[in-house]
């Protein structure tokens, strides 16, 4: 008896060694993405400004969002934005009790990882 | 009566619906947003003006706004709440982030009626 609980038990508490189930990583994207998001909200703010106020602030606009680094960055802003949105949709559904099963919510967050990112390459392909 | 619930059990679930009910609204403009996007007929400074001085665009933008303030101040408080131990400055943060959202907010209007 004594035997069995001095035996070590497996104790995997280091982020890096634990094998994260898919739900997981789409809930630490998820808040990755929002925290994002949130800290960029001036930078869009500050473009969407430049494309409304005249003519020339609009070209300037243009010709910033052309530049391959922001571009890259919006499109990255892009893919949080799709993730954030489309794990919030599967959370809202599994608050309605739709899709909490193990196996179901497996297939659902790997649907959420992967339409987040084919929509974003699409979408990325089209505005490049 | 004053209620003086503190951290009882229903502070959670009115947040909880919030970010909801304001998520519902930010899906709904999102999906508004693309349709005025794909009916565009040309991206150029007096075409993109236009859009934006409908009403529509603008009182919808201003409730995607309103929705997002509350969204971001909802998540980003659960955030510091896991991560930052200390209350000073925890309470801090959380007084930038409200000074950053209101002012976020002003600026959205001055984009939408400003001149």
């Amino acid at each position: 008896m004594s035997s069995t609980a001095a035996r070590p038990r497996p104790k995997h508490l280091n982020l890096m060694q634990i094998r994260q189930p898919m739900p997981a990583i789409i809930s630490i994207m998820h808040r990755i993405s929002g925290a994002v998001l949130f800290l960029l909200i001036p930078l869009l703010l500050w473009l969407f400004q430049a494309s409304l106020e005249s003519v020339v602030t609009f070209a300037e606009f243009r010709g910033v969002v052309a530049h391959p680094l922001v571009k890259l960055v919006l499109i990255g802003l892009l893919w949080g934005y799709l993730h954030h949105l489309l794990a919030g949709l599967r959370h809202l559904f599994l608050d309605l009790d739709i899709g909490t099963e193990l196996e179901t919510a497996r297939l659902t967050s790997i649907i959420v990882l992967s339409a987040g990112i084919v929509l974003t390459l699409a979408v990325g392909v089209a505005l490049w | 009566m004053v209620n003086r619930e503190v951290v009882g059990a229903h502070y959670g679930v009115r947040d909880w619906l919030a970010q909801r009910a304001t998520a519902v609204i930010m899906l709904a403009y999102t999906l508004l947003v693309l349709m005025a996007l794909v009916m565009l007929p040309k991206f150029d400074y007096w075409h993109w003006k236009a859009l934006w001085q409908l009403q529509l665009m603008r009182y919808a933008t201003l409730l995607f706004v309103i929705a997002l303030l509350f969204h971001a101040w909802i998540g980003v408080r659960n955030i510091f709440m896991d991560y930052i131990k200390d209350a000073g400055v925890r309470l801090t943060l959380y007084v930038v982030v409200i000074f950053a959202l209101i002012a976020y907010g002003t600026w959205t209007v001055q984009i939408l009626w400003g001149k």
